[in-house]
């Protein structure tokens, strides 16, 4: 790693100075809450094009010399360095932050060519080109990059759009989380995963969790994963003492502190990635890890180095790189109006950790939300779900009636993904495709339409009644 | 018959597809479920139903603080107001370090005393919370504790939770309650979260603070959330200390299961 270098752009006879990197990073940032917080946001508009119009001039390459946060203090600078694939990457070199801009919307870098460059961009330089695009070029690049992963059912295909399930409840009781699950199942959401955010984070309770949802998998012959996203410490645990586990869950961050402050090292996340491939519960791929991220996670533990949220955000993506996850979740307006302020800059996030994750090769979904003191609304999760729909990403949450009654803030529900599933024309995951019409849920036009007397609807009706308190 | 909430002829549907099997799920869970269809959309008037849930949360964060009205719920009481450093909601929103201080021009308000506690009735995120219930909670705590040295009521306009150690180490109180208006959910926008602080001292973490969260009528009823804070106090002097080492050994059964909410600890 070389000296930090300081930057400057001169415009119309000002010279506008950036002390190094990150400086000019953070400068570049279209506006948010979360970098005026931490101190690091462009001081006025010009500033910030000022910003943007050096780092188009910025060679790629001074990624691969330069850290935002030091190699030798930080285990994700590391990672991102050390395993920096230089072969990927040479069809780039030559191009500056500007120039990846514009090959990026080429017909050149089409989908086998992204695939191919994806272990030769660093978290940075997806960052950077980023900060140089507008929502459209987020979405049309995005859309050309195909994720695709597998464990039960193969998620990322094209024209397909998979939902998680997310029925949680306010006190783990099973019959209540049985009754959000189906009813998400009878609106043809679950091929993603079922996963439940316990509201006690104990081992038995995520035991008892994992038995439930494993029986009813197996007794209706369901295509589908579950995950019960508890801290990996305690899902280790359950796998050693015999548990169901179909996929290792944690959330992650972008820088080591940050990590620690979750309670996780790199090492441990090996050690899970490892526990749960070793049991090969897997049928149709052997993507074992799920990823949760979110703007803004950094800075409120206090551990974002002075780099903005954005760039931070994506160096999450490369501490999930090496894991070859199922689902990595951007957890994009939860966190609250002090790092995205409203509608505008929780959709700007949204269609960002996009396109970041898929363009360093991660399938990412996104949980479109919003909390209740964040100036936004179901309209503006509405624009944000659709533009992700047209973007290509791999699934979005299903919660019921949107209103999560355990972690008290609003997703996208059921409904949703029926209305962007039938606008856009995405169908389920193609095991559960077929799985929703053997269960007459899906019709003969592929419409969601249960049929619920005497098919296989009724008998899925029948399970909460059978879940039992134990 | 299908779902119970097929498309009628004309596009309506029905809203509430009672006493078919899926409705039938809703007994077990307060989730919005088995809500129809309208087509692939949601029934009219559940579309509506949320609205009046998010607008009554929106309400509650938007709401005017009235330290008035508080003061008048609590005769024979001395409340002083102070505000945080926060000018407004939207700064309050965005930089949530400008409500964990007072401002400046309001430390004179506060005078130095013998004071065991010091109850703080703060706004926080839902003005609503405070205004419909902290006279009351704090009523009946402080009929549980006779024999304490209080100081007067202060009553904190866009405050965050560690604005209650300013105003306590100002005061020079041995211990701190604030009760503050929890971030609203669409279930409830009045819900009341209550901060045991003892011997408060500047940059203190949530690990050092006790938390009774969800006090409303429907979530922890204020009679028996007066009488945990009142436990939570008494062992807090006896031990001197709060926060994780102040073990909570209320009798469990006299609380709800539903009174867990564990975001309103955190996210403050």
């Amino acid at each position: 790693m070389g000296p930090a270098m300081a930057y400057h752009q001169d415009i119309g006879g000002t010279r506008h100075r950036f002390a190094d990197l990150k400086d000019l990073l953070a400068k570049a940032s279209p506006a948010r809450s979360g970098d005026h917080l931490a101190g690091v946001a462009a001081e006025s508009a010009e500033q910030r094009v000022a910003a943007r119009l050096a780092l188009a001039d910025l060679p790629l390459a001074t990624f691969l010399t330069e850290a935002v946060v030091p190699y030798e203090s930080d285990d994700v600078t590391r990672l991102i360095i050390d395993t920096h694939d230089a072969a990927a990457f040479r069809r780039i070199a030559p191009l500056t932050v500007g120039g990846f801009r514009d090959w990026l919307l080429s017909d050149e870098a089409d989908t086998e060519t992204l695939r191919a460059l994806a272990p030769g961009v660093t978290p940075e330089m997806a960052a950077a080109v980023s900060k140089l695009m507008r929502n459209q070029d987020l979405i049309a690049v995005a859309r050309k990059i195909r994720v695709v992963t597998a464990f039960r059912t193969t998620i990322g295909l094209p024209g397909r759009l998979a939902i998680r399930v997310q029925p949680n409840h306010p006190y783990d009781d099973a019959k209540g989380i049985a009754a959000s699950m189906l009813d998400g199942m009878l609106y043809g959401c679950g091929d993603a995963v079922v996963g439940i955010n316990p509201a006690s984070d104990n081992i038995p309770t995520t035991m008892r969790l994992l038995d439930m949802l494993d029986e009813f998998r197996v007794r209706h012959d369901i295509p589908m994963q579950s995950c019960i996203l508890a801290h990996v410490t305690n899902t280790l645990e359950a796998i050693r003492r015999g548990a169901p586990v179909d996929l290792a869950f944690q959330s992650i961050a972008g820088t080591q502190a940050a990590n620690e402050s979750f309670g996780i090292t790199l090492d441990l996340l090996a050690e899970a990635h490892a526990a749960t491939l070793a049991l090969k519960r897997g049928t149709v791929g052997d993507n074992v890890m799920y990823f949760e991220t979110g703007q803004g996670s950094a800075l409120s533990a206090d551990a974002h180095h002075g780099v903005d949220q954005q760039t931070v955000e994506c160096r999450a993506y490369a501490v999930a790189r090496p894991f070859k996850p199922l689902l990595v979740n951007t957890v994009v307006g939860f966190i609250g109006p002090e790092y995205l302020y409203d509608g505008k800059q929780i959709l700007r996030a949204g269609l960002e950790d996009h396109f970041c994750g898929k363009l360093l090769g991660l399938p990412m979904g996104v949980d479109v939300c919003h909390t209740n003191h964040a100036e936004a609304d179901q309209d503006d999760m509405d624009n944000l779900l659709t533009l992700l729909g047209v973007a290509g990403v791999n699934f979005v949450m299903g919660v019921p009636g949107a209103d999560d009654i355990m972690l008290n803030y609003q997703s996208t529900s059921y409904h949703d993904a029926l209305y962007v599933r039938s606008v856009l024309g995405l169908r389920p995951a193609p095991e559960f495709e077929e799985w929703l019409i053997r269960m007459s849920i899906l019709d003969g036009a592929g419409r969601v339409r249960p049929a619920l007397a005497g098919s296989g609807a009724s008998a899925l009706l029948g399970h909460a009644e059978a879940a039992r308190h134990d | 018959m299908t779902d119970g909430t097929e498309d009628k002829p004309d596009g309506a549907v029905a809203a509430d597809p009672g006493g078919n099997p899926w409705s039938a799920l809703r007994r077990h869970t307060a989730a919005r479920i088995a809500l129809g269809r309208s087509g692939d959309g949601l029934p009219t008037r559940h579309l509506l139903d949320f609205q009046l849930a998010h607008a009554r949360a929106r309400d509650a964060v938007h709401l005017a603080f009235e330290p008035e009205a508080i003061a008048a719920a609590l005769p024979g009481h001395v409340c002083v107001t102070v505000r945080s450093r926060a000018r407004d909601r939207a700064a309050y929103l965005q930089y949530p370090d400008l409500g964990r201080k007072l401002d400046p021009e309001d430390l004179p308000l506060l005078r130095r005393g013998e004071h065991d506690v010091v109850f703080v009735l703060a706004d926080g995120l839902s003005a609503r919370a405070v205004h419909d219930h902290a006279a009351a909670l704090l009523t009946a705590t402080l009929g549980l504790l006779p024999d304490w040295r209080v100081a007067p009521v202060v009553l904190a306009r866009q405050a965050r939770v560690a604005l209650g150690d300013d105003i306590a180490m100002t005061l020079g109180a041995a211990a701190v309650v604030m009760l503050i208006g929890e971030r609203p959910g669409l279930s409830a926008a009045d819900s009341l979260g209550a901060y045991l602080t003892f011997r408060p001292r500047p940059n203190l973490q949530n690990a050092d603070r006790n938390c009774v969260s969800n006090i409303r009528p429907d979530g922890l009823a204020i009679p028996l959330a007066a009488r945990k804070l009142a436990f939570l106090l008494t062992e807090a002097r006896r031990l001197k200390l709060s926060g994780v080492g102040l073990k909570d050994d209320f009798p469990a059964e006299l609380l709800e299961p539903a009174a867990v909410a564990l975001e309103a600890t955190r996210r403050d």
